[in-house]
């Protein structure tokens, strides 16, 4: 390994030495609270710290041609350390993490962190993998972090399960796909398909191409289930449920993210390559599946009762709509794609940090908890109302944007399969509408005699504050965003 | 052409004024609802300044502000008004200022109750000056949440019912809206942004207009494109009207919304409708209108007609009123699907005419209800002898909601009909017939709460306030004024009304 070569990881070895300083220093205070202050805090110096190298050290190169670092990476990285700072300062005032724990799970968090930026920039099938499981492994402990709490095992239980089936599947296919090409590189997989027709007899292609639709479908299921994508979302509810709330905002986002990251990734190298018949049937696959998780995602989420459980259904839903973009397989599409990602960190951390702060100051993550917040603690209660009006995608606010980009990428594209799609999309958006204002009617239409306030601390507020004016000004002026978005994605190698 | 921030202050100047009100400690409702109220009153001054300053003879955009706002998807910041909105635009300032002036009633969280109205009032304005279609949908939208929150915290007994009845509908149009609105831009020729660049689509509505000829542009969804972006945008204009059969939300959403929000709903937000179809559908899909017209006029027709029996039926004021709204804005789509000088003059007269009469309507609905806490018309009797002022003020409106000859709404409807019926003669034969019914059900309610004999619950009902007489009297004017001498006011509108149906002679 050449000196280049570990400039090239260095934000990952700076987390890494992170990860062990935040075991180490987590041990050296005796009293457990100023050692969930200090861990916080030194974890966030060194989140930090990552960004500074990232930008300062950022070049472009290849790691023996299993991991690809370049724009498209960085803006990974930077995304999944955004998620985890905002993840990290709310579990610190979290009551559903003990102190004494607290860094442990800032370290898991941070193996997480490590793990989505290598999915990012893996450009090869084992490596996809590995880093796959690097975040998978770490959110199954997470996930079970509360240990007195029965709903939480069951959680991690369950979603280790579905993981493990998931990820054997998406193994199976990838051994296929190294049957078919000889190699896991995702270029050299792409070859498949200019090879084809002069190495074997005439009348194989349909073979090799039937073989390859085959193994693709099995290696996206490891990707379907990691981004809660209908059929394999089953774990999302329950999982969101059980996790700790600030553990489930991560969760929401951060894997979601880096599981597209993936796709596209993976997606833009085969596809200057690969023939109609497979883009046909990588458009079918990736549209039916688009329209199937929004439209279950939306309808369940109408009845939920538990908040959480809502937004987890409405996270279902959102990975639908961030799948219409991947659909259109080029560049604006992906660009709708990675911008809808962006504004969607702000305003699902921002959704979950709400109901963090309901649930530990009222002991419930029931909608009914939420009557009359707006009275009662109006800050959170308005930043809630941004933030599900975004997820909604009601104008001016952010998530308005990218729902805007992904129809515009289908509208551009045209075509009747494209138009359908969109439309599928628009009428489940008056679904959603519906739900989320079940949560509003309860915080502002009820409960308008309840006149007691409750207390929001300054960390709380200066959090909500920010992720709401983000949601604003995102969504009145968000030109530099998107300059930012169309760069990490122009160094993808679309046609 | 004169570059001019005039509009942009009277759209942003109620913004301004939020983080005032939110500011100000929540007991001192008084300086809140003063400071409310003169955020209000500035776009009214700005706005009688841009009458008189508005020249009636250019048909092109006047007072234009225009700038890039998103380059890289050639969005623009572009308002400006001409003959159509013109109007509109003053319309809105004025009737939004009576409301607030009628919102000193409001007695409950009034800093969110103001924040609310404000941003409304913004998102309506911008509406009708925006000239760039995107910009045009978020304000369409911005208006969305304000009117769900003000229905929805400070309105009636069904009040959680009327409000997500009216987003989910609105919405829903609004979104095919925002197909249609994408499905344009990509379908646009490439075009200039203001400042020189080359743009491959624009949002420019002028542009859209002048530059653009949709014909040619590939089926959507297996139907011929025109057709189906004028139906998709026709569906959200007509939601907003509201046209028969998207008119069910509206007479919940003014029987459960609060009495400044009923007149800002039926004086503003319906408006919206018509005028969206007569700027965007006629402006960049003439050929469509063309052919769309026999159905809009059919539509219109039935609106008039059906909406008008509904009333006949009701019992409750408000409730009437909100029917005979859906009836009257039947006339708008009656005489504007005509193509002809008088039907489309008409048309946008009688948004400008109903803009000032239905307002009127609310108000004193309002009036009945703070004091009878009921607004059942069977539930009176007599009034005229209690609160004789009241009843002369209810009587003009009611008359003038009629198409008495001498007040406002005569003007509009004898245009609409005049317009309509070389071209659609059946249609405007039957909706000329329901002003019979029209009379007939203003009229019976006139007789059942004023005449006869008081009942003795009200006899102590206090005859109009100042604050009362204060919001309906300047509205009562104005109808006089307009109904004895409406040229100027027409004046206004018919050179770029004229120019705008000059291709769709048939």
């Amino acid at each position: 390994m050449t000196f280049d070569q570990i400039t090239l990881i260095s934000p990952q070895i700076v987390l890494s030495i992170g990860i062990m300083a935040v075991l180490l220093l987590g041990i050296l205070w005796k009293n457990p609270e100023a050692a969930r202050k200090y861990t916080a805090l030194i974890s966030i110096l060194f989140l930090l710290f990552t960004v500074l190298v990232s930008i300062a050290m950022h070049k472009t190169g290849d790691i023996s041609n299993l991991l690809r670092f370049d724009t498209f990476t960085r803006f990974f990285l930077l995304f999944a350390l955004c998620c985890a700072v905002l993840t990290i300062i709310l579990a610190s005032q979290s009551r559903e993490i003990s102190a004494r724990r607290f860094p442990e799970f800032t370290a898991l968090l941070l193996t997480i962190v490590i793990g989505i930026s290598l999915m990012a920039a893996a450009e090869d099938l084992l490596m996809a993998y590995l880093a796959m499981e690097m975040v998978s492994l770490s959110s199954y402990i997470l996930t079970g972090f509360k240990k007195t709490h029965r709903i939480s095992h069951e959680a991690a239980l369950k979603y280790v399960i579905f993981g493990g089936v998931a990820s054997g599947i998406m193994v199976f296919g990838m051994s296929l796909l190294y049957g078919l090409a000889g190699t896991t590189s995702f270029s050299g997989i792409a070859k498949i398909f200019l090879d084809s027709g002069s190495v074997v007899n005439a009348g194989s292609e349909t073979v090799i191409l039937l073989a390859t639709i085959v193994a693709l479908i099995m290696v996206f299921t490891g990707i379907f289930f990691k981004i809660a994508a209908v059929p394999f979302h089953m774990w999302c509810p329950d999982v969101y449920q059980g996790a700790p709330t600030p553990f489930t905002g991560f969760l929401s986002v951060a894997p979601k993210a880096a599981g597209f990251a993936f796709m596209l990734r993976f997606v833009s190298i085969l596809l200057p390559q690969a023939n109609e018949e497979l883009k046909t049937a990588l458009l079918a696959i990736l549209g039916l599946i688009s329209a199937a998780t929004m439209t279950l995602g939306n309808f369940t989420a109408i009845n939920q009762m538990n908040v959480k459980r809502l937004l987890a259904y409405s996270s279902i839903a959102h990975a639908g709509y961030l799948l219409m973009g991947v659909t259109v397989l080029d560049q604006v599409g992906f660009n709708a794609v990675v911008l809808y990602l962006a504004i969607y960190l702000f305003m699902n951390l921002g959704a979950f940090a709400v109901v963090q702060i309901v649930a530990d100051t009222l002991g419930s993550e029931d909608i009914s908890a939420f009557r009359g917040l707006g009275y009662r603690m109006p800050l959170a209660a308005v930043s809630l109302g941004v933030f599900l009006f975004s997820l909604a995608g009601i104008p001016p606010l952010a998530g308005f944007i990218g729902k805007f980009y992904l129809f515009a990428a289908l509208i551009k594209e045209g075509g009747f399969w494209y138009i359908l799609l969109a439309m599928i999309g628009i009428l489940n958006s008056v679904v959603a509408l519906f739900y989320y204002t079940r949560i509003l009617k309860e915080m502002y239409l009820r409960g308008l005699e309840i006149e007691s306030p409750l207390q929001l601390n300054w960390v709380h507020s200066g959090i909500l504050t920010v992720a709401m004016a983000a949601m604003i000004f995102l969504g009145l002026y968000w030109e530099p965003l998107s300059k930012l978005v169309s760069t990490a994605v122009g160094t993808l190698s679309l046609l | 052409m004169m570059e001019s921030t005039i509009l942009t202050w009277i759209i942003f100047l109620p913004l301004i004024a939020i983080p005032i009100i939110l500011a100000v400690p929540e007991e001192k409702k008084r300086a809140i609802r003063l400071i409310a109220t003169l955020a209000s009153a500035l776009p009214l001054l700005l706005g009688i300044y841009l009458l008189i300053i508005f020249d009636s003879s250019n048909t092109g955009i006047q007072f234009q502000h225009h700038f890039i706002w998103i380059r890289s998807f050639n969005i623009e910041y572009f308002v400006g008004v001409d003959g159509l909105s013109i109007l509109l635009v003053f319309l809105t300032a004025l009737i939004t200022f009576i409301a607030a002036i009628a919102s000193w009633g409001i007695d409950r969280k009034i800093r969110g109750y103001f924040s609310l109205f404000l941003l409304l009032e913004t998102g309506m304005l911008g509406t009708f000056c925006a000239l760039d279609f995107f910009l045009f949908y978020v304000f369409w939208e911005v208006m969305l949440l304000p009117m769900y929150f003000l229905i929805g915290i400070w309105g009636g007994p069904r009040k959680e019912y009327a409000a997500i009845k009216f987003f989910l509908y609105t919405l829903f149009g609004s979104l095919l809206m925002l197909v249609a609105l994408l499905a344009l831009y990509f379908n646009s020729n490439p075009t200039t942004l203001i400042d020189g660049t080359p743009a491959e689509h624009t949002f420019n509505i002028v542009k859209l207009i002048q530059e653009n000829d949709f014909s040619t542009a590939a089926p959507l969804l297996g139907f011929e494109f025109t057709k189906i972006i004028f139906v998709l945008l026709f569906i959200g204009f007509a939601i907003k009207i509201p046209m028969v059969p998207f008119h069910t939300w509206l007479p919940d959403a003014h029987v459960e919304a609060p009495t400044p929000i009923s007149v800002i709903l039926a004086g503003i937000l319906l408006k919206m409708g018509g005028y969206g179809i007569l700027r965007i559908n006629f402006g960049i899909l003439p050929e469509a209108t063309i052919w769309a017209a026999p159905a809009m006029a059919l539509l219109g027709g039935i609106s008039i007609v059906y909406a008008a029996f509904v009333c006949m039926a009701q019992k409750d004021l408000k409730k009437l009123i909100a029917y005979s709204s859906v009836s009257h804005m039947g006339f708008v789509l009656l005489g504007m699907a005509a193509f002809t000088n008088q039907g489309i003059t008409g048309a946008v007269l009688q948004m400008w005419t109903h803009g000032l009469i239905s307002p009127m309507l609310f108000l004193l609905a309002g009036v009945i209800y703070d004091r009878a806490h009921h607004r059942e018309i069977d539930g009176f009797g007599g009034l005229a002898y209690q609160m004789p002022e009241y009843t002369g003020v209810l009587g003009l409106a009611f008359m003038a909601s009629l198409g008495l000859p001498g007040l406002a709404g005569f003007i509009s409807e004898i245009l609409v009909f005049l317009g309509a019926f070389p071209v659609y003669r059946v249609i405007t034969i039957f909706s000329a017939l329901t002003l019979i019914i029209t009379a007939a059900y203003y009229l019976w309610a006139l007789q059942r709460m004023f005449l006869g004999k008081l009942n003795d619950k009200y006899s102590n009902l206090p005859d109009l306030t100042w604050r009362e007489r204060f919001t309906l009297y300047p509205l009562g004017v104005l109808i006089v004024i307009l109904g004895i001498y409406p040229i100027p006011t027409l004046n206004l509108i018919t050179t770029t009304l004229v120019s705008m149906i000059q291709n769709f002679r048939v």
